[in-house]
Order: C-alpha cells, then sequence, then structure tokens
C-alpha cells in the first residue's frame, strides 16, 4: 500500500526512497531547531556573502536606462564632435606651425552620409569659476538662447533662456558647488548669475568632462572641469585667442542607424590624418562613462562578494567543526540504529543545505532590495533606474555561490563522521591534538600565557590556517579600501576644492562593505576562539590545577587567535594591493602612508584580541575541578 | 589570615559544600573537620559520590567551599583570590588525578617539567628536574614516549613525578589506582611509601582497601561527613603503615 501510495504521488521512486527523504529532512529539521543559535549564525555568514553577490550581478546596466532616458529627454546626439587647435609642443598658440580648429571639417560633418540632424557647431573653452570661496575649472559651451533640435539640455531648475550675464550650470557640478538658481559666480574676473542647472546626455558629466581629452594651458585651476552653458558671445570673449585657452567648437549629430554609431565615429576618426582634424565620439561612449559611477560600485560589490564568501565558508567550517564531537556521536547512534553510513552524511549535509538555501532567498531578496539605493545614477541624468532586474543566472549563481560555501565547509566533516567507526563515534572521540615538537620546545623558553598558547595553538593547526585566512581576508578587504582612497587622493583633481560624486559613493560603499567584513570576521573570531576554547578545556582546566592562573589561560586562549591574527593581518597588506591591483582596471595605485598600514594591521591584532578576551574569559573561568572530574566520569 | 605555632600544614574547620537549590540541594561535603600532620599520610575511603574528591579539590584549591575554612601551610586558602589559589597550586599542592590527566601531545618529560615552566623556572632547571624526577619514578628510559606509548601504570608514575616537580607541601591524590590493574597498582603504592619514606604529606582519596592500607590514618567518609577514623601506625612511621601492611598481597 505505502509503495503504491509513494509511487503514485512521485513516479519513479520506490516508498523506501520516500521514506529516507523524509528521514533526513525530520532529523536535519530536528537538529537545527535543537542548536538554533548555530544555525542562525550560520545563516548571517552566508546571507551577507549571497546580498553583497547579488547587489553586484544586479547593479549590471543599471544606468543604461537613466541614460536612454536623458538621451530621449534632451534630443540626445549619436555623436559629439570636436575640433580642436594644435599647436606643436615648446610653441605659444598663434606662433609658426599653429593649426586652428578645423571649423570646416565639423560643418561638412552635417553633409556626411547618414547624418539626419545636427546642432552646433558651438563654441567651447576652457576658464576658471569663482563661486563663493572656491575657484574651479570650467567648461564654457557657447549655446543659442532658443532650445537646439539635437542636444537641448533638460532644465531641472531656472530657465534655459540664456541672456548675456547669465549661465546654466550642469546638475552633478552645481551640485559639487552647492550653486542654486539666483547665485552669482564669477568667471575670469566678471560677474555672472545662474540663470538655470541642466542636464545633457552629449557630455558625461562632472568629473568625467575630460575622458576624452582636454587641453589645458597654465594658470588654469587643477581641478576636474564642471561644464557650463553661456551665451555663444560670452564663450568667445572667455576665450584667449593668443594665450593658451582659444576657441574650440562641439557638433552634435543625430545619425539615421543611432546603433552604428560608434563604428561611424572609428571609421571617420581613423580616417581622418590632419593634426586638427575633428575628433568624433559615439553616445555609447558617453554612456559608458556615464555608468561609471554605478560600474566601480559594482566591480567592488562583486570583489568583496567573494571576500565575504570566503569568511562565510570559514564561519561556517568552524561553525560545523565546533560541532565535529557532538555531530560525530550522532552519527554513531545513527549508524548503532541500523542508518548506511551514506545516510548519516546525508542528515549533516542536509541541514547546512537547508540554511544556504534559505541564506540565498534572503540575499537575493535583500540584495534586490538595496541594490535602487546604489543604482542611483547621480544628479548626470534624469530618471530612476527602477528595480535593478536579479535575472535567473543571478540566482542561479547566488543559489550555487551559497550552496557551495555549504558544501565545502561540511562535506569533509561529513564523510570523515559517515567512515568513522560507530564504536569510535558513539565514544564521542575527537581527533587526538597533533604534536609540534619543535613548537612546544620553543614555547619553554616563552613566559606562559604564550607558552599556553602556542601549545594550544599547535594542537589544531587547521584551525590556526583557518584564523590566519579568516583574518587575512579581513585585512586583504581593508587594505584594499586604504589603498583605494590612497589612490583617489592622489589622482587626478586632488587638489579640487570639491567633492567627487564617484568617490564619494564609491566611500559610501566601501565604508559599508568593510563594516560587513568586519562584522563577519568579528563573528570568525568568536567562532574559532570559542571552538579553541572547548576543545582546549581540558587543557586549560590541568593548566590551572597545576597551578596557571585564570588570567594566564585567558591570556593564552586569546594568543591562540592573536597568534594567526598577526600573520594574518600582515598577509593582509600584499594582498589588498594586489586585490585592488587585479581588478582596478586601468590607472595606476598609491601606496598608502605606512602610518595607515601600520594602525590596520595593529587595529586588526588588538580588535582580535578585545574579540576573543570575552570568549576566552568565559572559557578559563570555568571550574577546573568540574572539568577534569567530568573526564573520569 | 595566617596560623602560627605548631600547627598542621592542612587542616580544614566545619568544611561544607553544597550543589543545586531547593529539593535539588545536596551538600557533597558536611561540616568537616580535618588536620593533617606534615610528613603525615592520610587516606580518605568511602563509596563512590560520598564526597571524596570534592573535599580534595577544596583543600587544594580547585574548588570554593560553600562554608569552613581550609588551612594550608599556615594559609586560609578558602578565602583567597583566583591568582593567590593558582601561586598557592603550583608551590604548595601537588595532584594526583585518577584519569592521569597528562597532555596527549606532550612526553613524558615535558609533562613533568610543565608545573616548573608555568612556576616560571628556567626551561633548563625545569627539564633537569624533571629527568631527575622520571629517573626517581623509575620512567627515565620512557622520558620521550608520549602518554599514549604508555602503561596505565607508567602514565600514574609520570602523574605522580608531574606533582612533585614544585616540591610541594602536600600531594593530593584523587584515587590514584582507579583506573590501575594490580600490578600497576603495587608499582604506584612502591612509589608513595618512598613519598612516605621521604617526608612527603600525603592525602589520598581512594575506596581501595589496599593503599588506604599504607596510610598513617585512615578515615572513611559516608553521605559527605566523617564517620570513622583509625590510626593505622600510632605514629608516622609504624609497623603497621607503608608497604609492610600489604605483606599479603606482595606474597
Amino acid at each position: 500500500m505505502a509503495t503504491a501510495a509513494a509511487s503514485a504521488r512521485w513516479p519513479g521512486w520506490r516508498a523506501e526512497d520516500v521514506g529516507r527523504v523524509l528521514l533526513v529532512c525530520r532529523l536535519a529539521t530536528r537538529d537545527l531547531l535543537r542548536r538554533p543559535a548555530a544555525a542562525i549564525l550560520m545563516l548571517v555568514a552566508i546571507v551577507a556573502a549571497t546580498t553583497t553577490l547579488t547587489l553586484g550581478l544586479a547593479l549590471h546596466g543599471t544606468t543604461s536606462r537613466p541614460y536612454d532616458t536623458t538621451r530621449a529627454a534632451t534630443g540626445g546626439p549619436d555623436i559629439v564632435a570636436q575640433a580642436t587647435p594644435f599647436w606643436p609642443k615648446a610653441t605659444t598658440p598663434g606662433s609658426r606651425g599653429t593649426l586652428p580648429a578645423d571649423l570646416a571639417g565639423l560643418r561638412a560633418l552635417t553633409h556626411a552620409a547618414g547624418v539626419t540632424a545636427s546642432s552646433g557647431p558651438y563654441p567651447y573653452t576652457f576658464a576658471s569659476m569663482t563661486a563663493g570661496r572656491r575657484t574651479v575649472l570650467i567648461m564654457v559651451e557657447g549655446r543659442d538662447q532658443a532650445p537646439a533640435a539635437v542636444d537641448h539640455p533638460d532644465v531641472t531648475a531656472g530657465h534655459w533662456t540664456i541672456r548675456p550675464g547669465e549661465v546654466v550650470v550642469e546638475r552633478t557640478f552645481a551640485d559639487a558647488l552647492g550653486l542654486q538658481v539666483g547665485d552669482r559666480v564669477i568667471l575670469n574676473g566678471r560677474s555672472f548669475l545662474v540663470a538655470g542647472i541642466a542636464v545633457t546626455a552629449a557630455i558625461p558629466p562632472f568629473p568625467s568632462l575630460c575622458w576624452f581629452g582636454c587641453y589645458l594651458g597654465p594658470g588654469l585651476p587643477d581641478t576636474d572641469p564642471g561644464l557650463i552653458w553661456a551665451t555663444e558671445a560670452t564663450a568667445r570673449v572667455l576665450a584667449d585667442p593668443s594665450g593658451y585657452e582659444p576657441l574650440s567648437y562641439l557638433l552634435n549629430l543625430k545619425l539615421a542607424n543611432p546603433a552604428a554609431a560608434t563604428a561611424f565615429a572609428d571609421a571617420y576618426n581613423q580616417a581622418s590624418t590632419a593634426l586638427n582634424a575633428p575628433y568624433l565620439v559615439s553616445w555609447q561612449g558617453i554612456s559608458t562613462q556615464d555608468s561609471l559611477l554605478v560600474f566601480n560600485e559594482q566591480r567592488i560589490l562583486t570583489t568583496a562578494s567573494w571576500l565575504l564568501g570566503l569568511l562565510a565558508v570559514a564561519s561556517v567550517a568552524v561553525l560545523v567543526g565546533g560541532r565535529m564531537a557532538e555531530q560525530t556521536r550522532r552519527v554513531g547512534l545513527l549508524k548503532a540504529v541500523g542508518s548506511t553510513p551514506k545516510l548519516a552524511a546525508a542528515v549533516l549535509l542536509a541541514e547546512h543545505l537547508a540554511v544556504a538555501l534559505v541564506a540565498a532567498t534572503i540575499g537575493l531578496l535583500a540584495g534586490w532590495l538595496v541594490a535602487p539605493l546604489l543604482a542611483s545614477p547621480g544628479a548626470g541624468l534624469v530618471g530612476a533606474p527602477g528595480t535593478p532586474p536579479v535575472t535567473w543566472p543571478t540566482v542561479g549563481l547566488v543559489v550555487a555561490v551559497a550552496l557551495g560555501v555549504a558544501v565545502l565547509a561540511t562535506f569533509i566533516p561529513a564523510v570523515r563522521a559517515a567512515r568513522m567507526s560507530t564504536v569510535a563515534a558513539l565514544a564521542d572521540a575527537v581527533p587526538p591534538p597533533k604534536r609540534r615538537g619543535p613548537l612546544i620546545v620553543l614555547s619553554s623558553h616563552l613566559p606562559v600565557p604564550l607558552l599556553l598558547g602556542l601549545r594550544l595553538m599547535a594542537r589544531r593547526p587547521r584551525r590556526a590556517l583557518l584564523s590566519v585566512a579568516s583574518t587575512a581576508v579581513t585585512a586583504t578587504g581593508i587594505v584594499a579600501v586604504l589603498v583605494v582612497h590612497a589612490s583617489i587622493d592622489h589622482g587626478f583633481g586632488s587638489s579640487s576644492v570639491l567633492d567627487n560624486p564617484q568617490d564619494n559613493r564609491l566611500s559610501q560603499v566601501m565604508l559599508v562593505l568593510s563594516v560587513a567584513l568586519v562584522l563577519l570576521a568579528a563573528v570568525n573570531a568568536v567562532l574559532i576562539t570559542w571552538a579553541a576554547v572547548l576543545d582546549a578545556r581540558h587543557a586549560s582546566a590541568l593548566a590551572r590545577a597545576l597551578g596557571a592562573t585564570p588570567q594566564q589561560v585567558t591570556a593564552g586562549l586569546s594568543a591562540v587567535q592573536v597568534l594567526p591574527a598577526a600573520v594574518g593581518a600582515l598577509l593582509g597588506i600584499p594582498g589588498g594591493w594586489e586585490l585592488v591591483e587585479a581588478v582596478k582596471g586601468s590607472g595606476s595605485l598609491t601606496v598608502p602612508p605606512a602610518w595607515w598600514l601600520i594602525a590596520a594591521v595593529l587595529g586588526t591584532i588588538a580588535a582580535v584580541a578585545v574579540i576573543t578576551a570575552g570568549p576566552a574569559w568565559l572559557g578559563a573561568s570555568r571550574p577546573a575541578a568540574e572539568i577534569l572530574q567530568s573526564e573520569v566520569a | 589570615m595566617t596560623e602560627t605555632g605548631g600547627s598542621p600544614v592542612l587542616r580544614t574547620v566545619r568544611l561544607c559544600k553544597e550543589f543545586g537549590k531547593g529539593d535539588g540541594l545536596v551538600r557533597a561535603v558536611d561540616e568537616v573537620d580535618l588536620r593533617v600532620a606534615e610528613a603525615e599520610t592520610v587516606a580518605v575511603m568511602g563509596p563512590s559520590g560520598c564526597g571524596k574528591s570534592t573535599l580534595l579539590h577544596m583543600m587544594g584549591g580547585l574548588e570554593r567551599p560553600t562554608s569552613g575554612e581550609v588551612w594550608l601551610a599556615g594559609s586560609r586558602v578558602d578565602r583567597m583570590g583566583e591568582r593567590a589559589l593558582a601561586r598557592l597550586r603550583r608551590t604548595a599542592v601537588g595532584f594526583v588525578f585518577q584519569a592521569f590527566h597528562l597532555v596527549e601531545e606532550l612526553t613524558a618529560r615535558e609533562n613533568v617539567e610543565l608545573p616548573a615552566l608555568l612556576a616560571g623556572r628556567s626551561p633548563r632547571a625545569a627539564r633537569r628536574r624533571a629527568t631527575e624526577l622520571l629517573d626517581r619514578v623509575d620512567l627515565a628510559d620512557r622520558a620521550k614516549f608520549l602518554p599514549a606509548a604508555l602503561s596505565g601504570g607508567q602514565r600514574q608514575r609520570v602523574a605522580i613525578a608531574r606533582a612533585l616537580s614544585n616540591d610541594p607541601m602536600v600531594v593530593l591524590a584523587d584515587e590514584p589506582t582507579g583506573n590501575l590493574d594490580s600490578a600497576a597498582t603495587m608499582d604506584v603504592l612502591r612509589l608513595f611509601d618512598s613519598l612516605r619514606s621521604m617526608r612527603q604529606t600525603l592525602v589520598i582519596v581512594t575506596h581501595d582497601p589496599r593503599i588506604a592500607a599504607t596510610a598513617d590514618r585512615l578515615i572513611s567518609m559516608r553521605d559527605g561527613a566523617f564517620v570513622d577514623e583509625t590510626r593505622l601506625t600510632g605514629g608516622t612511621h609504624g609497623d603497621r603503615g607503608g608497604l609492610g601492611a600489604l605483606a599479603g598481597l606482595e606474597g
């Protein structure tokens, strides 16, 4: 009957199979409910990794939609062509050999095959602008009063009708300066009124204006330039034809086939041989620059998710390892009542896989909810990105990582427990501690806390390695953040008096991730210490019976964590550097000041010492007689 | 707080130890008064669970009494802080446990030198002392063996050597032959006898009449209290005490 019923519900399954699966589920569930704290800790560790991974994956392409919206709202060009004068090195503009901007070449482009509409050429130049007490570099583009057919910036405040003595400021730049409509700014010594604030799809927002090259003369502020629109007359007045800042020109083009814009631009640029020939960029190139804000975030989040994933593996491994004695006995019991080794291993795996699945679900949900906050395209674009898509490949990868973490940490203990003889498993036999002769001799020469710590550490070298790895991963993350900060501080525009919105966003993301890394590492340190305390309870009690003070035993148990942490923290320095090198893409890195790195290493060691002191003290304070007596029983 | 002038090495006054609360309250040691003179061997006998081990642990400062006093070498032990207790265990007391409690990953010699290292002696002095003690317990040739490679009797002899590492005033032995066969028990008995002859103060908790018979004084314990006391020798080194009392066994 049972066989028939089971076969009806699960075709191809025998009743024994169904019964076995149900038994595995029941045993796994009961064990999880019996140890809720361990299950929750494991859940937290895996959720941290899966959430970060979801965020990293979900941020792919999130800015493309706001850029598209902005392009549609502003009649964004498919091609932006710029013409700048050329002068050889070591000469001054206007001297022999200089070439003016090829305005004729620009105008000819409006009749090129495939071009359906255009606006410009508009003159532009670079100048200095003072707003309040801050003097910054600006690019001034001279525009008509009437909105153009191609690239009519979307005015988010004030108006576009630019009159003499008035300017319109690009929104990201205005935000960075704190400018509002009605404020006054000084351009090359002349006062102007801010008439409007606008957004464009034709030029990447501050601070990425110069991504395809800016030719700046001496005497201008060494800052990332911001974009300002003024009348053409103003642009011409601000330019200095006899100096280093002559007029350049921008031309906006619409193509019959916008998708072919990159090919159009590449073909033209490759065919141009004149030194002052116009240079073309496609809307796809500008879109990529606009998405830098989120792209860098995505790169950091993906990297951090792997670091958090590694820490999660360590957490789960410690949790599983810490419960090994108990689990071994349980496996022994299961085998004693007739379970096969495979079933016993399956129970152990099933409960951790269940936790991993729940963690993956929570991580996907949390990542999906948090992603819009990180995917905000910034002030340079109009429109919101909406909720980033969590695609099936994302779901698959996140679930696979969560299950991978659980399997990686559980598989070996599960197989080992299943293979152990039933009698040995029932006897609660934990693997005997390792003897490390040279370390024991060395420790004889050390103060009592280090003597105890080193000997306890030598008993379980794999746990010490796990501790080194856990700290190294965290220190790697912290050092990577320091390297990125140092590189940002020393990068172009480091002397800028303005906050870089990209750097600000990256700093915020890195801060959040650093906190997540530190918290997870702290959980790991507590777990590893507690596992060491439990494992060393007999040795600690014996040391106290032989005359060690609780303080010495506490310090010894802390040393079990602090010594590997010191090694891990030191490994984090090259680790952090290499990590940033590996994911940075282009650009050079700056070595952080030595005191930053020393503070990071000492801070990590001190944090581990403080974090482990609590569990170590609890372990060292347990009555020695009780522990020694229980060994007899 | 110290006692002066002709006082015993170890003394307890109305010593009590309670576990649990309310209906579950158990009085493991009930108002025990004990005086152990210098160089005396006292055996405490009784059935399992009568409170012998708890009494021993309180005397060695491993466990705190609920009430009463413990005096060791003129110092009141029950009011000492953990640090002072540790110092006391390190200098004045040597423990021998039924389960040996040797550190599995340390060799016999490393186990014996451990208390000396904990007491802050130099590694060289600790090693010299350990070698000397292993020689005394007839295990010089087993100095580099791990506990797992030693027999039960040999392990207990290592444990006794370890208890003597810091020249304690008193050795407290908790069922020292409880895990041993007859031959190993005889080895341990011989060792205790030699300690007696060297005027080492010994308190041995046991339910083995053979080992109790070697003591100067035998105290019977039941339900946490002393119920009987027998002086076996009429003096510290009388005819009936020591290994001589085990002539029957030896034969």
